[in-house]
């Protein structure tokens, strides 16, 4: 295990990380849309909301993956790997994520929404300003949890032939027959990645003045 | 555009192993992980300082790596440290390591949440120290435990899939391959989602079933 081989693994883990944000950033707008149609009185909304959060909450995201990869060609969707791997990763954690922001819409409390219409707030204004920001900082422990989650499931990807850390130590460990420290090693940088993210998860849930609503 | 009958029941035996492989896989899994699990946390909150430092860090790594690294490190690291596994026990002992570590946790958090005003207003009503344990503590414990449990069931379930890539013939492999045969692979992999949904679906419901028979046992006025 050499200082080049580290740093082969350091530079895949870069494309782990962003591959990981866009889909959770992407995951998390679809799933505010996703959640809200999920809550709706009108099955033409909450049906469909539903039964795509059951979908890729039921399924291996392996499975997803392999679907999505297969799926986009015959429906006349070329796109390179990466984005159908990144298309995968959203919509998975899209549904993860519409779960617990329904969980956090749930509970805001309803003194609020009504003391907003009181207030003279619109639906609109009531959704946007009153019961998203409330149910966000209620379910933020959550995405921080969703946010781990997919940076080791990212680790999939490697099997649509995407180069991130797992595909790279996969790689490296076939072509050195390393293959103990060089899994170990990629092992600790998604450890400290983790770690990381989970720091400052924290860190931020105590500067949004904890879950308390 | 789905698979046609004939190719469905000429290929349900391969069908039908891949699915029993992978239902041995996820019972082992559960099964293996509750035990090492209910040990590791029985351990970690009576054994000392040091055995909980040290069982921490372990847990802490399996939680925060990918299953796929873990196994990757067991079936092809293995080998330099002459533990030569085929794919089928190398699946199960991964699977069931990964699942001991996170069904650990689960029950640290069971010992943590019965109240200890319970088990005393139990004593206070004057029913033995047994009578306390079987009527209040485990049926609290197990109220507590179920809900996450049976999530983390599902998790393994899907999990499991990922055990196709060191080739352990389960599910996913043997479906994909078919589809690879068949020139299906959309079919093939369209089935497979389908297969794995029911299964989850059926286990969500039958979860939210026994978690409502036990919560009519606790509030029951036996």
């Amino acid at each position: 295990m050499t200082l080049k081989l580290f740093t082969l693994l350091l530079q895949a883990a870069i494309a782990t990380v962003g591959i990981s944000l866009v889909s959770i950033a992407i995951g998390f707008a679809i799933a505010i849309l996703l959640s809200a149609a999920a809550l709706s009185r009108k099955p033409i909304y909450f049906l469909p909301a539903r039964l795509f959060i059951s979908f890729f909450r039921g399924v291996p995201l392996l499975v997803q993956l392999l679907l999505i990869y297969t799926l986009l060609p015959v429906i006349g969707i070329n796109v390179p790997s990466i984005v159908a791997a990144i298309v995968g990763l959203s919509l998975c954690t899209a549904a993860y994520q519409a779960e617990n922001l329904r969980g956090g819409f749930e509970s805001v409390p309803i003194g609020l929404i009504e003391a907003a219409e009181v207030t003279g707030l619109n639906p609109r204004q009531t959704f946007f300003r009153i019961r998203v920001p409330i149910a966000m900082r209620l379910t933020f422990p959550a995405l921080v949890n969703e946010a781990i989650m997919i940076l080791k499931s990212s680790s999939l990807v490697s099997v649509v032939g995407i180069i991130e850390l797992t595909k790279m130590a996969q790689d490296l460990a076939s072509s050195t027959y390393l293959p103990i420290p060089i899994f170990a090693s990629a092992a600790l940088i998604y450890l400290v990645i983790n770690s990381v993210v989970s720091l400052v998860g924290r860190f931020a849930e105590r500067s949004l003045g904890g879950a308390s609503a | 555009m789905m698979f046609s009958p004939q190719i469905i029941l000429e290929k349900l035996p391969e069908i039908g192993s891949g699915l029993f492989v992978t239902l041995i896989l996820w019972i082992v899994g559960i099964a293996g992980g509750v035990a090492v699990g209910f040990l590791v946390a029985t351990a970690r909150r009576f054994g000392g300082r040091l055995i909980n430092l040290v069982l921490g860090g372990i847990v802490e790594i399996l939680r925060g790596t990918p299953f796929l690294i873990q196994i990757f490190l067991l079936y092809y690291g293995g080998p330099f440290v002459g533990l030569m596994l085929d794919p089928i026990p190398c699946g199960l002992i991964g699977l069931t390591i990964y699942s001991a570590a996170y069904y650990s946790e689960i029950f640290r958090a069971g010992y943590a949440a019965v109240p200890r005003g319970h088990v005393e207003a139990a004593e206070c009503l004057g029913l033995t120290r047994l009578q306390a344990i079987r009527r209040i503590q485990i049926p609290e414990m197990a109220l507590i435990v179920l809900p996450p449990s049976i999530n983390l069931a599902v998790i393994l379930l899907k999990e499991s899939a990922v055990l196709s890539i060191i080739t352990v013939p389960e599910l996913t492999a043997t479906v994909s391959a078919i589809g690879s045969q068949q020139y299906a692979f959309l079919e093939a992999i369209f089935l497979l989602a389908v297969i794995y949904w029911v299964i989850v679906e059926v286990t969500g419901r039958l979860g939210r079933l026994a978690e409502q028979r036990l919560s009519r046992l606790r509030f029951s006025k036996a």
